[in-house]
Parts: structure tokens; sequence; C-alpha cells
């Protein structure tokens, strides 16, 4: 029963988590058809643009609780500047090209804000705990609980309804994904192509920060994290569906759980059993549980 | 249509390897060992991109060649090298002909993602396993030859001579192999895989072929290292190490057999000289690398090195 | 007499929507046959089944009095039926000459191509002299995506043709080619056919065309056949006059 609980509510914390984080890839792939390895990295400048935030916000003896909104606020800046430098500086020049190549770029984009966040932050380790301390723990079913853990599958369900909402059920965000690969159809209707990729490789890597933000309180930031969120948000935007935001959150539930049930009945697999998953789905289902399979006409 | 040159051109290149394995200093011996190995491993990376693949994973094979080597010193206590060279390429290139007949219903991003997450799964086996040695890995007993050992600086100069012959020997073949018509394959694979199917051929078997030849050959750049510097660990499967690879396929482009070689000297030395002036931004010397070749020069150093021969060639027969 | 293609009841749907409902036709060996029909009416759905790209939904299909049904293309090319295409399939990065010498590469190796170089002296001769045989042998070092639309056709079907099929299904060999050109392009195309004693069936718009060189013409509706039989009779056919041909003919004339 106890072993049920926990790998349920922290599967649910797990799955939240890599939503947060695999979300804005899956906007950026849906909309531009873009794999962007530097996701890793907007994850890893937000959780340290969050940790110095905080940081300096505890150490200047303001209220406690306006820190979560310095977290926030500090993530979405640097979000911003990176994704829409890097997208008008950068990634504009490449549409069009290979769809490898294009992966390649972000890779290139990756390495090179790796040693960007070690020129600034340095080599030591980041720990901005106060945010998940001031919360409390909750004692689920005899377990105790981190209240921050619980209320990221709050903030999670949000972001993640808010932007399907804006997607799926407003007549804009309808049109934008149909039409969005035809230029022609697109400048019919009068959508700016350019702009519209501007705005969401910026809220893509908005997201990313706020993904990496909302992690700094309970890890210690320190160089390679971005190196291995990556890799996972792959495996879950893959898992679900490229492109796809609901595929994104039952990719995260299924990679979540996986996870959580191996955390405790099979510590071995803990490491892998995600990319295992992945695997397994891309072996029954090529194109993930939500995605769209798109035969060549002859 | 002019003379092909590679070969001549790769046994030279072999003679002078092999005097510098059995001359040069120290540092330089152990360079060009680990780059050969490299080297190897992005030959296989050169044959599945020329079909358009890029897999992100041959750090999957890359360690199970180091393991394989560490698994045979443990369980067997061998260690021969030549031994080792040849059972870690079949060991990997087995897995890969196992793995290969579900990779090779994949392409494009689909195809590099999956190659790095079966990376990532053995990435995270290893970690997991103790008797492995977890993250610390082990070391690798001193690898032996034919007769009695003949002490470290030797051995390394053996081992290095050694890589060199199999790189001689992979290249060619890999040569031969480009300019079979399954080697052709991979140009018409990335026009029109339609096409292909109507000619009679499998598109699935022409890839898996290119995959296994990929694994085998990562396999032996695998062994190659671990016996070279003596100790593996769960980081040759780890996807930045692939990510390494990649970079070297593309800094080498893809035009010859003998750019993977090059590419991953110039590696090395770019790694080397990185590390002396600019010890900290070495990240940042590779992305920003690796952009300047996607974005000015796409087929890699060695178009640069045919452009510079070309004039030479057309003057010689006047 | 066995047929050398025949086909039973042949139905493909897609959704809803049923692109061939029920077509059986059987091809005699040597014979030239004519399908005509207007844009939808199943014609490239059929060629599709017949050379396994796509599964009917029902029906079977016998090559050589053996089921074919269903299999992929790579092995139905392999039994001896071959194909071109509407739009040129070719590979557009390589040279005209390489293409020929991939599609003969494959014909003559077996499953693991992998030693023998593909420009060898004989296979190089042999690709000249099938594009020599099509007229298009002054573009061999040209790369095929530079090529003019009615020489990519001729190497799509030239392509096709190298492993001598029995039975070669042509997709609108003369479409996008000028009015100019059709003629010489189609008496090309048959003088190399007859010379290889192959079996044809072309899908056709052009009633001149199909006039002129079916000996057979079948005349496809609503994927079900309407008509069969010698060529100016279908033609000529009310059904088909009103269904088909149309306007056609009163340009032709």
């Amino acid at each position: 029963m106890t072993t049920t609980v926990a790998i349920l509510v922290d599967g649910a914390v797990y799955a939240s988590w890599l939503f947060l984080v695999a979300l804005g890839l899956t906007l950026t792939f849906g909309v531009m058809k873009i794999l962007n390895i530097a996701h890793g990295s907007f994850y890893a400048i937000g959780a340290y643009a969050a940790a110095s935030a905080v940081g300096a916000y505890v150490q200047a003896g303001l209220s406690p609780a306006g820190g979560y909104l310095v977290m926030a606020g500090a993530a979405a800046i640097a979000g911003v500047v990176v994704g829409y430098g890097l997208e008008r500086g950068l990634l504009r020049f490449m549409y069009g090209r290979d769809a490898v190549l294009v992966l390649l770029v972000t890779y290139a984009v990756f390495l090179i804000l790796d040693d960007v966040m070690l020129l600034i932050w340095g080599a030591n380790p980041y720990i901005a705990y106060q945010p998940d301390m001031l919360l409390g723990t909750s004692t689920v079913f005899t377990l105790p609980y981190p209240n921050y853990d619980l209320s990221l599958i709050a903030v999670a369900a949000v972001i993640g309804s808010g932007l399907w909402w804006a997607l799926s059920r407003t007549r804009r965000g309808k049109m934008l994904l149909t039409v969005i690969h035809d230029r022609e159809m697109s400048t019919f209707l009068g959508i700016d192509v350019a702009k519209v990729f501007t705005v969401t490789f910026t809220l893509g890597a908005v997201l990313g920060a706020l993904g990496g933000a909302l992690t700094a309180p309970i890890i210690s930031v320190q160089p390679g994290i971005g190196a291995e969120v990556i890799v996972l948000a792959f495996a879950v935007v893959v898992i679900g569906g490229m492109g796809s935001i609901v595929g994104a959150a039952v990719g995260s539930l299924a990679a979540g759980f996986a996870h959580a049930a191996a955390v405790h009945l099979f510590p071995q697999a803990e490491l892998f059993v995600i990319y295992a998953l992945m695997s397994l789905v891309l072996i029954v289902r090529p194109q993930g549980l939500f995605g769209q399979a798109q035969p060549r006409k002859i | 249509m002019s003379r092909d040159r590679t070969l001549p051109g790769l046994a030279v290149a072999t003679l002078v390897l092999l005097g510098v394995a059995a001359a040069a200093p120290g540092w330089m011996v152990f360079t060009l060992v680990v780059s050969l190995a490299q080297g190897l491993v992005v030959l296989g990376l050169m044959v599945l991109w020329r079909a358009g693949l890029m897999s992100f994973g041959q750090s999957l094979y890359y360690a199970v060649g180091g393991y394989t080597v560490g698994l045979i010193n443990i369980q067997f206590g061998l260690s021969n090298a030549l031994l080792l060279v040849l059972a870690a390429p079949a060991v990997a290139g087995l897995l890969a002909f196992l793995l290969g007949f579900l990779l090779a219903r994949y392409r494009d991003i689909f195809f590099s993602m999956l190659t790095l997450a079966f990376a990532m799964i053995l990435y995270g086996v290893l970690v997991k396993s103790s008797t492995l040695g977890s993250t610390d890995g082990f070391s690798i007993l001193t690898p032996s030859f034919l007769g009695p050992h003949p002490g470290p600086d030797a051995t390394q100069r053996l081992l290095t001579g050694l890589a060199a012959l199999i790189a001689l020997l992979a290249a060619a073949l890999v040569h031969r192999y480009l300019k079979s018509t399954a080697g052709h394959l991979a140009t018409a694979i990335r026009d029109n895989e339609i096409r292909v199917e109507y000619l009679g051929y499998s598109v699935h078997r022409a890839i898996h072929v290119k995959y296994v030849l990929a694994g085998i050959l990562a396999g032996a750049g695998g062994a190659i290292v671990a016996m070279a510097i003596g100790h593996i660990d769960p980081e040759m499967a780890y996807w930045t190490t692939a990510g390494e690879f990649v970079f070297v396929a593309i800094l080498a482009g893809a035009g010859s057999v003998a750019a993977p070689f090059l590419g991953a000297i110039l590696f090395v030395v770019l790694r080397t000289y990185a590390a002396q002036y600019t010890p900290h931004l070495w990240h940042m010397v590779l992305g920003g690398t690796l952009l300047l070749f996607i974005v000015f020069l796409p087929d890699g150093v060695w178009s640069l090195f045919e452009r510079a021969c070309r004039p030479l060639k057309r003057r010689a027969p006047s | 007499m066995t047929a050398l293609l025949d086909v039973r009841d042949l139905h493909k749907h897609f959704g809803a929507l049923a692109a061939v409902a029920g077509v059986s036709v059987a091809v005699a060996e040597r014979e030239v046959v004519g399908v005509i029909g207007s844009n939808g009416a199943g014609k490239t759905t059929f060629v599709n089944m017949v050379t396994g790209y796509l599964p009917p939904s029902r029906g079977t299909i016998t090559f050589r009095g053996r089921d074919i049904t269903g299999r992929p293309p790579r092995q139905v090319t392999g039994l001896g039926i071959a194909r071109s295409f509407q739009v040129p399939q070719v590979f557009a990065s390589a040279s005209v000459l390489d293409n020929l010498l991939v599609a003969i590469g494959i014909a003559e190796e077996g499953r693991l191509p992998i030693w023998t170089p593909l420009r060898r002296r004989q296979r190089v001769a042999r690709a000249l002299a099938t594009l020599e045989s099509y007229g298009i042998a002054g573009y061999a070092s040209q790369p095929a995506s530079l090529l003019p639309q009615g020489v990519r056709k001729l190497l799509d079907i030239a392509m096709a043709t190298v492993r001598g099929p029995e039975l070669l299904l042509l997709d609108e060999p003369t479409s996008g080619i000028s009015v100019g050109e059709k003629f010489a392009i189609m008496d090309t195309i048959m003088a190399a056919l007859r010379a290889q004693r192959t079996t044809v069936l072309f899908i056709e718009h052009d009633m001149e065309i199909v006039d002129r060189y079916a000996e057979r013409v079948i005349a496809f509706a609503d994927g079900v056949i309407i008509a069969d039989g010698p060529p100016q009779a279908v033609i000529d056919d009310p059904e088909v006059r009103r269904l088909v041909v149309g306007e056609r003919v009163k340009v032709a004339e």
C-alpha cells in the first residue's frame, strides 16, 4: 500500500516536472518543426537565473513570499533574452534547411551556451532551497511530501491547460496550427509566419527557463544539468508524439509513473526506464502516441 | 573520370603513421592512437551520414567496444590486443545487427533520437551496475602482444601501430563498399526511397547494412581507446560522447574515407590547444566551430583539401 | 491460354471514398493496353495496388498464376512487374548514368551488393546502350535534377526496364511533355519495349496517343471499368464519350 501510494505520488510529481520541461520543446517542434537541443540550455539558464535571483533576494532580507515571483520573473526575463536573441540572430537563417542540420545547429548552440553559463555563474553549484523549505511538508498516507513538490502538479496543470486552450480552443490558435506550414495560405489568412516563429521560439525558451527555475529549489544547480534534462525531455516528447501538447502530457505521465515504479520496485532500471519506454512506443507506434503519420504520395 | 588515388594515399599515410608510432614522442603517439580510434567511429558515422542519417548514439557501440575489452579482461584474464580488437567489433556488430531491425525503419531526427535513446539505456545500465564499477568504471589490463611484455612505452607504440593498420584496413574496405552498388544507394536513399524499392531493393536492408558497419567500426574504436587509456567508464556511452563524434563527422566531411581520420586528428589538436589557451571555453570553441562549418563549409575540411589538390591534378598531365 | 496478369474484384477504400470499386481485368502476354479515365477514376490507384504500393481493401492480383496480392513493391518488381511514374521518380542528385547504373546494379547483384564496384566497365557499357536506345545518352553525365521533363520521363522508364520486366505499367508517359515531342517520345518508348517483348499497360489522357499505340483500351470511371475492347470502339462508346473522352476528341479532330 505504502509503495503504491509512493509510486503514484512520486510519479505524479515527476510527471509534472517532466511536462514542464518538455512543454516548450514540443511547442517549438509543433509549430516550427525544429527539434531544439538548446532547450536543455534554456532549462539550465532558467535554473541559474532563478537560483541567483532568489539568493540575492533572500540576502536582501525581503519578504520571503515574494521569492516565488522573483524566481519566475528572473527565468522569464532570461528566457526572453536568450530565446528572442537566438531566433532573430541565428535560427531564422536556418529555416527550410534539412531537419538534421537544424538539429546540429541547435546542438552547436547548446555547446556554446554551456560555456556562457560557466562564464557567468562559474563551476560551483548554486543552491536556492528557500522556496522549497518555506512551504513545509504534508503527509500523504503516512508518507511526508514537500508541499513544493506537490504544488508542481498544480503549476504543470495550469500552464499546460492554458497553452492547450490557447492553441486548440481559440480561433487564432487553431488557424495557426492548421496553416503554419503553408506559407501561401498563412499569408492569405493574414498570419505573419516570421512573427509567429519568433514568438513561438521565445515562448518555448521561456517555458524551458521556467521549468529550470521551478526545479532550482530542489536540486543543486551546476554545470551539466542541461545535458541531463534535454534527453529526458526528448524522450517524453517522442513518447507522446512530437508537437502535440496532449501528447506531451500523456508522455510525461507515462514516463513519470514508469520512473517512479522503477525507483521503488526495480532501482537498477531507474536511469533507463524512460528510454526503454520510448523505444517500446516507437516500435509499436513510430509517430508516438498522439503524433500523426505522414505517408508520401506518388 | 579521374583516377582514384585513395588507396595509394591511404598506404602512404599509414606508413607515415607507423613512423610516428615508432619514433615520435610519447604524447604524440597517445594523441595519434586516440585520434585513430575516434576516426574509426566517425568513419562509420560517415557511412550513415551519406544516406542522410545522423546517429546521435554511436557512443553505444563505442562503450560496448570498451566494455567488451574490460569484460574479457575480467572473465577470461585475456589481454591480447589483437584478440580484443577483433572481439569488440564483433560484439558491437552483433548488437547493431539486432537493433538495426528496428532502427532501419526510422529517418531524419527520429533516427537520431532513437539511436540516442539506446545509448542512454546502456549508460543507465552501466551507471547502476556495481559489478562494473558504476560511474567510476574500471581499469583495463595492459594490452599484451605475441611474445613477452615489452614495457609501457613500447606497448603504447605497438598498440598505435596496430590501430594504424586497423584504420588502414577499415578505410580500404569502407572505400570499396562506398564504390559498390550498396554504397551508391546512400545517395539514392536520400533522394528517393520509393524508387529504390521499385528497383527491387529493400531500403531497410540497405540502411541495416550501413548501421551494422557503423556499429562494428565504433566497437573497434572503443576497444582501441580503452586499451590506450587503460580505463573505461559509463561516460563512454553518454550522449555528449556521441555528440563529439557527430562534431568530428561534420568537421571532417563525407568526401573520402580519409576525411574522418583527418577530422579526428584536427579535433584532438583543437582540443589540446583549447585546453592550453582557453581552458574554460572548450565547448564554446566546439559549438562555434560546428556552427561555422554548417554555415560556411558544409562539406567539411575534406572539401578544402580536395580544392587544394585539384589544380595540382589538372597541372600534372600537361 | 492463361493471362499474364489477372486481377479479380479489386477494391480500394480511403475512408468512405471508394477509389477502386470492383475491378476485374486480365492482360495477356505481349498485349499493349491503354487505360483511360478522367482524373480520380482510379487508374493510378489500380497501378499502385498491382505494384504493391497500396494494399487492396479486397480482391486478388495474380501474376503468371501466382497470387501477388499485398506484396511490397520490391517483391513485385523482383517477380517481373515494373512501373513508371506520373511524376518521374529518379535520384535527383545523381547523374543520369549513375541513376541507371544503380538500377542495373540492383538488378544484377543479389541481396548484399557491397563488394563489386558500381561502375564496372561492362555495366557502364550496358547503361550507355540502354540510354542510347531511349535516345538520352547525350545527357549521361548531367545530374537528374537538371533534366528537361521529357528526358526525365524517359530516364524513369529506362530505369524501370533494366530488369527486363514481363509487364510494364506506365503512368501517363506523356504528361508534362509538349505536343510537339510526345509522339517522338512514345515512339522511342514503344520501340525500346517492343525490342524487349514487354507486355505494356499504359495510363494516358491523350486519345491520339491511345489510339495510335494501344491494341486494346480499358476505360475507368468512378473506380470501375466501363468499357474494354479495341481502341476505336472504346473511344467511340457513348458512355465513354460522356464520362471520359468528353471535349478532348473534338480538340483532336
